[in-house]
C-alpha cells in the first residue's frame, strides 16, 4: 500500500501509526488466514484439484448451493420489490412496524432462524401441516433450503431498493403522466428501469449471501448427500473426516465465486452512479 | 514578521504555488486577493502549517516554521466555514486553545475563565456564551471562530475568505468591525478573497495572485491605479477592454490610428486598458475615438452611456461613465479620450 | 425511515398510485411475506421455548451447560467487540481523514469478511492452526490450544465481525471532514487530544452504532464458530452451538430457551439500532 506522500505532510497527525496499525491488524485477521487458503489450495495438482470439484458429492453440494441460492435470489428480487412498492407508497396499518422488522432478519443469529423456521415448516409445525395436507413437503428437502436461502436473502433487496425509490422524484412520474403514459407505462418505463442498478446490487448481495449461508440452512436442509446437501456443510463434513484438501478445494471456488460477485456488486453501483443523477441519489 | 521564500506546491501536475515569496510586517494587514484556484489558500494553509511545501522556506519572527507542525507555530487560524466544534458550548470553543496546553504552562481555570470572557466581550458577544454553534447566525460564528483564534494569543492571525459565507449586508459590517478589531489588537494578520472590494476596503496591503504566482504587491490605491499587468487591471475595479495594435509607439484600433502614445510597449497585437470614469467626453472630433451613444441610464451624479466605436470594419460597444454637467442623448456622436490608460502587450 | 409526503393532494394522489384492487393486492403479498418469514419465525421460536411451561423455560436457562454457554458467548463477544473497535476506530481515522492511493482497495479488503461464507471463515483458521495446519504441530509440540479453546473462537470471531465499527465510521468521518481537527491543531492541541476531545464526541454515536451491530452478529455467529469450536460440552460451545446441539438431541424447550435469548438480543438491537440513527440523523445536521 502506497501512502502517495499524505502521512508526512498531512495537517493531520498520527497517518504511519494509524495506517500501519490497521494495514498489521487487515493482515494477520484476514489476508494471512486467506492467504492461507490459497496456498493450501497449491498444495493439489491440478488433476486432484479437478478430481475433487468433479466428485459426484462436490458437484451436487455445489450445484445445490449455487442453483438454490440463484432460484432465492430471483424470488428475493420480485418479492423484495413488491414489499418496497408497498413499505414506500402505501399506507396501511402496521407499516412502520413491518418495515421495522425487515432488519431483523439481519440481526438474527442464524441458527436461531433454522430451527425456528425447521419447526415452523416441519410436518407438524404451523406451516407445515397445511401445506403436508396440500402434498408439498418443505422441511428436510431441497424446497426446505430454497425457504431458507429466501429468509436470509430478502433484506439485502429491500435495504438496497428501498433508499432509492424513496429518494426518486416525484416529478418526474407526474411528468410521465402529463405526457399522456398512462400508470402502467409510467412504472415500467420510468420507475423500474430507474431502479435497476439497486435492483441488480440487492439480487448480487441476496445469492452471495444465500450461497454461502450455512446456520439457518442446515437444519431445515436434511442434508442427504447429492440431494440436500450444501456445500458450506460439505466443507465442515470433509473437515471432520481430516479431508483438509477436500474442505479447501470447495473453500476455493466458493470464495472465487463470492469475489466476482463482489467484484459485479461494485462494479454496478459505480455504473450506478455514472447513470443516476446525483439529486436522486443524495439523501439530504 | 512573516517570510515566504520561493515556495512551490503542487498537487499532481498542478503547481498551485509556483515560486512565491512574501513578506509581511509585524503589525500588518494583508490580503491576499485573487480567483479561485489562484493559490492564496494553499499559501494560507501553508502559513499555518495545514498544508506543506514542495520546496521553499516560510519563517515567522525569524524562526523557521517548517520545523514546527500546525500545533506549535501559535498560529490563529480562522476557517472559511469556521470549524467551530459543534458539540462545545460558544464558551467551550473559546477556551479550547487554553484547555489544551500542557500542564505547565496552562491557566488555572479562574483565569481561562477570565479570559474568554474578555475574548467574548472583545467579539461582544459576551452574551451567547452558553449557546451551541448550531444556534447562532452566520457573523456570530465568525466572531466566535475568530475569538478562538485569539484566545492563545498568535503571534500572527490568518483568515480564510473570513466573509465568504455570509450574506451581503453582514458582510458589509463585518469588513469594518475586522478593520477596527485589527486597529486595536495590532496583530499581523493575512486573509484570504477573492473579492477584490473587500481587499480594497479592509487591507493595509494587497497581495494580487494569478495561477499561482504573486503578480502585484501594493497599497489598495496603487493596485487600483498602477496595475503591473492586464490581469490585475481587468480583475480589480471594472474596466474597458479595447483590442489594440500597437506599432512604434503609436495605438491602432482596427487599422485606425488612435491620438494617443505607447511608448515603452513592443510592437504587436497589445489591449488598452480604460477605465470607465476616465473616459473623458467631448465633442466630435477632438478625442481618440468617435462613437454613436446608444443607451443612456442616469444614477446619482453619473450617467451611465453606451457608445459604439466606429473602428475600422466593426463596432465595439463600450460602457463609460460620465458626469452629469453635459447630459448624453441617445444619437449623439461624440468624441471620448482616455485620461489615463494602460496598454498591456499580448493577446491576453 | 423517511416519510415522504405526509399531505398528498388528491389531484397528486391519483397521480402516482395505482388502482385500488392493484394495491390491496400489493399490500397483501408483502404482509403475508413478512408474516410467513420473519414474524411466524420469531413467534415460534417463544412459544415453542414456553411450551411445557415458564418453570421449564427457566430450569433450562439455568442448566450448567447452558450457564457456560452464555458466559463463553458474552467472553468471546466482548473480547472481539473490544478488539474491533479499537482496530476499527483506528482504520476509520486512516482512511476517512487522509488522502492516499489505493483507499478503496482498502476498504474492498475491510469488507471482504462479509463476502465469505461463515464456514470457510473457520476453515482458514483450521488451516493455520489445525492438527495438519501450517503451524499445528508447532503447536501440539508446545501445549498451545489455539483451535477447540476460546482463542480459536475469538479468532473466528473477529473474522466474521472485522468490517462493523470501521464501515460505520468511514463515511460518518468522512462527511464531518478534517476542518474541526485542523482547527483543534492550529489551537495547539496534540494528535491525541485532537482525537479524544473533537472527533471522539462527533462519532459516538457511530461507534455505538458499530459496536451495537458488531456485537449482535459476534454473540449469534455460528457457521465459523462451529467449525473452530470443537463443540466440547460445557467448555467450547457458544449459544447458537448450544442450540444446534440441544435441538438434535429433540431437547426442545431448551434449544428454543436458548434461541429465545438470542432472539430477544436481535430485538433489543433492532430497538437500539432505530434508536442510535435517529440521533445519527440528527448529528449530520450540518453546522450551518
Amino acid at each position: 500500500m502506497s501512502n502517495g506522500g499524505a502521512g508526512r505532510h498531512s495537517s493531520l497527525p498520527g497517518f504511519g501509526l494509524t495506517m500501519g496499525l490497521t494495514l498489521t491488524w487487515l493482515s494477520v485477521i484476514i489476508l494471512i488466514p486467506l492467504a492461507g487458503l490459497f496456498l493450501k489450495s497449491f498444495e493439489l495438482s491440478l488433476d486432484q484439484f479437478w478430481g475433487i470439484l468433479t466428485s459426484r458429492r462436490t458437484l451436487s453440494a455445489l450445484k445445490i448451493s449455487f442453483g438454490l441460492a440463484f432460484a432465492a435470489a430471483i424470488v428475493n428480487l420480485v418479492m423484495g420489490m413488491i414489499i418496497v412498492w408497498a413499505l414506500v407508497r402505501y399506507r396501511f396499518p402496521g407499516r412502520r412496524l413491518f418495515d421495522a422488522i425487515v432488519d431483523i432478519l439481519f440481526a438474527l443469529p442464524t441458527a436461531v432462524a433454522g430451527v425456528a423456521l425447521t419447526s415452523l415448516f416441519a410436518q407438524k409445525g404451523w406451516l407445515g401441516a397445511p401445506l403436508a395436507e396440500l402434498g408439498i413437503k418443505v422441511a428436510f428437502t431441497p424446497l426446505g433450503i430454497f425457504v431458507a436461502m429466501i429468509f436470509i436473502g430478502i433484506p439485502f433487496v429491500v435495504r438496497t431498493v428501498q433508499p432509492v425509490l424513496i429518494d426518486l422524484d416525484a416529478e418526474i412520474e407526474e411528468a410521465a403522466a402529463s405526457l399522456g403514459a398512462n400508470r402502467w407505462h409510467t412504472v415500467s418505463k420510468v420507475i423500474l428501469p430507474s431502479l435497476v442498478p439497486a435492483l441488480l446490487t440487492g439480487f448480487a448481495l441476496a445469492f452471495a449471501r444465500a450461497v454461502g449461508e450455512y446456520g439457518s440452512v442446515i437444519f431445515i436442509a436434511g442434508n442427504l448427500p447429492n440431494v440436500s446437501e450444501i456445500a458450506p456443510l460439505l466443507i465442515v463434513i470433509r473437515l471432520s473426516e481430516f479431508r483438509y484438501a477436500d474442505a479447501t478445494a470447495i473453500a476455493v471456488v466458493m470464495l472465487v465465486a463470492s469475489f466476482l460477485i463482489i467484484f459485479a456488486v461494485n462494479r454496478l453501483q459505480r455504473w450506478a452512479q455514472t447513470r443516476i443523477p446525483a439529486h436522486w441519489r443524495l439523501i439530504k | 514578521m512573516i517570510e515566504v521564500k520561493n515556495i512551490v506546491k503542487k498537487f499532481g501536475a498542478f503547481a498551485a504555488l509556483d515560486h512565491v515569496d512574501l513578506k509581511v510586517a509585524n503589525g500588518e494587514l494583508v490580503a491576499l486577493l485573487g480567483p479561485s484556484g489562484s493559490g492564496k489558500t494553499t499559501l494560507l494553509r501553508i502559513i499555518a502549517g495545514l498544508d506543506w511545501p514542495d520546496a521553499g522556506e516560510v519563517s515567522i519572527d525569524g524562526e523557521n516554521a517548517l520545523a514546527h507542525g500546525a500545533s506549535e507555530r501559535h498560529v490563529g487560524f480562522v476557517f472559511q466555514h469556521y470549524a467551530l466544534f459543534r458539540h462545545m458550548t460558544v464558551f467551550e470553543n473559546v477556551a479550547f486553545g487554553l484547555r489544551v496546553q500542557p500542564r505547565a504552562v496552562r491557566k488555572d481555570e479562574a483565569a481561562i475563565r477570565a479570559r474568554v470572557k474578555e475574548l467574548l466581550d472583545l467579539v461582544q458577544l459576551d452574551w451567547l456564551s452558553s449557546r451551541y454553534p448550531s444556534q447562532l447566525s452566520g457573523g456570530q460564528r465568525q466572531r466566535i471562530a475568530l475569538a478562538r483564534a485569539l484566545a492563545i494569543e498568535p503571534r500572527i492571525l490568518l483568515l480564510d475568505e473570513p466573509f465568504g459565507a455570509l450574506d451581503a449586508k453582514v458582510r458589509k459590517e463585518l469588513r469594518q468591525w475586522l478593520r477596527s478589531l485589527h486597529h486595536e489588537i495590532n496583530v499581523t494578520s493575512i486573509f484570504v478573497t477573492h473579492d477584490q472590494e473587500e481587499a480594497l476596503e479592509v487591507a493595509n496591503r494587497v497581495v494580487v495572485m494569478d495561477k499561482g504566482r504573486i503578480v502585484q504587491i501594493g497599497t489598495p490605491g496603487d493596485v487600483y491605479d498602477n496595475p503591473a499587468t492586464a490581469f490585475v487591471h481587468s480583475f480589480i475595479g471594472e474596466s474597458i477592454v479595447l483590442p489594440v495594435e500597437v506599432r512604434d509607439g503609436c495605438v491602432e484600433l482596427g487599422g485606425k490610428p488612435l491620438n494617443i502614445s505607447a511608448d515603452g510597449v513592443t510592437s504587436g497585437a497589445s489591449k488598452l486598458f480604460v477605465r470607465r470614469h476616465d473616459m473623458a467626453v467631448g465633442p466630435a472630433g477632438s478625442g481618440a475615438f468617435e462613437g454613436a451613444v446608444r443607451h443612456v441610464r442616469t444614477f446619482g451624479p453619473i450617467q451611465r452611456a453606451e457608445v459604439a466605436l466606429s473602428a475600422g470594419e466593426g463596432t465595439t460597444v463600450i460602457e463609460i461613465d460620465a458626469p452629469r454637467d453635459r447630459e448624453l442623448q441617445p444619437g449623439d456622436i461624440v468624441s471620448l479620450h482616455p485620461r489615463r490608460y494602460r496598454i498591456f502587450a499580448g493577446q491576453d | 425511515m423517511n416519510q415522504p409526503q405526509i399531505l398528498i393532494t388528491s389531484a397528486r394522489e391519483d397521480l402516482r398510485t395505482e388502482p385500488r384492487i392493484i394495491r390491496v393486492v400489493l399490500i397483501a403479498m408483502a404482509v403475508t411475506f413478512l408474516t410467513v418469514f420473519v414474524v411466524l419465525p420469531l413467534v415460534v421460536v417463544f412459544a415453542q421455548a414456553f411450551s411445557k411451561g415458564v418453570f421449564a423455560y427457566f430450569s433450562a436457562l439455568s442448566d450448567p451447560e447452558a450457564l457456560s454457554a452464555i458466559k463463553l458467548t458474552l467472553m468471546v463477544a466482548a473480547i472481539s467487540v473490544g478488539l474491533n473497535l479499537v482496530f476499527g476506530v483506528i482504520a476509520a481515522w486512516a482512511i476517512a481523514k487522509f488522502d492516499f492511493r489505493g483507499k478503496t482497495f482498502l476498504i474492498s479488503l475491510i469488507d471482504l469478511p462479509f463476502s465469505v461464507s461463515p464456514v470457510i471463515s473457520g476453515l482458514v483458521f483450521v488451516l493455520l492452526f489445525g492438527a495438519q495446519g501450517f503451524w499445528g504441530p508447532w503447536l501440539q509440540a508446545n501445549d498451545v490450544h489455539i483451535l477447540f479453546a476460546v482463542p480459536g473462537i475469538a479468532l473466528a470471531t473477529i473474522f466474521v465481525t472485522f468490517p462493523f465499527v470501521a464501515r460505520a465510521l468511514i463515511p460518518l468521518m468522512q462527511e464531518q471532514g478534517t476542518q474541526e481537527e485542523e482547527a483543534a491543531i492550529s489551537l495547539g492541541a496534540s494528535g491525541l487530544q485532537t482525537f479524544f476531545r473533537v472527533t471522539l464526541p462527533n462519532i459516538k454515536w457511530g461507534v455505538l452504532y458499530g459496536v451495537l451491530l458488531c456485537n449482535a452478529r459476534a454473540m449469534g455467529e455460528f457457521g465459523a464458530v462451529s467449525v473452530v469450536s470443537g463443540h466440547i460440552r460445557g467448555e467450547t460451545n457458544t449459544m447458537p452451538l448450544l442450540v444446534e446441539i440441544l435441538y438434535n438431541e429433540y431437547q426442545f424447550v431448551a434449544a428454543f430457551a436458548i434461541a429465545s435469548l438470542l432472539a430477544m438480543l436481535a430485538l433489543i438491537t433492532l430497538v437500539a439500532k432505530t434508536i442510535l440513527e435517529r440521533h445519527l440523523d440528527e448529528g449530520q445536521l450540518p453546522g450551518d
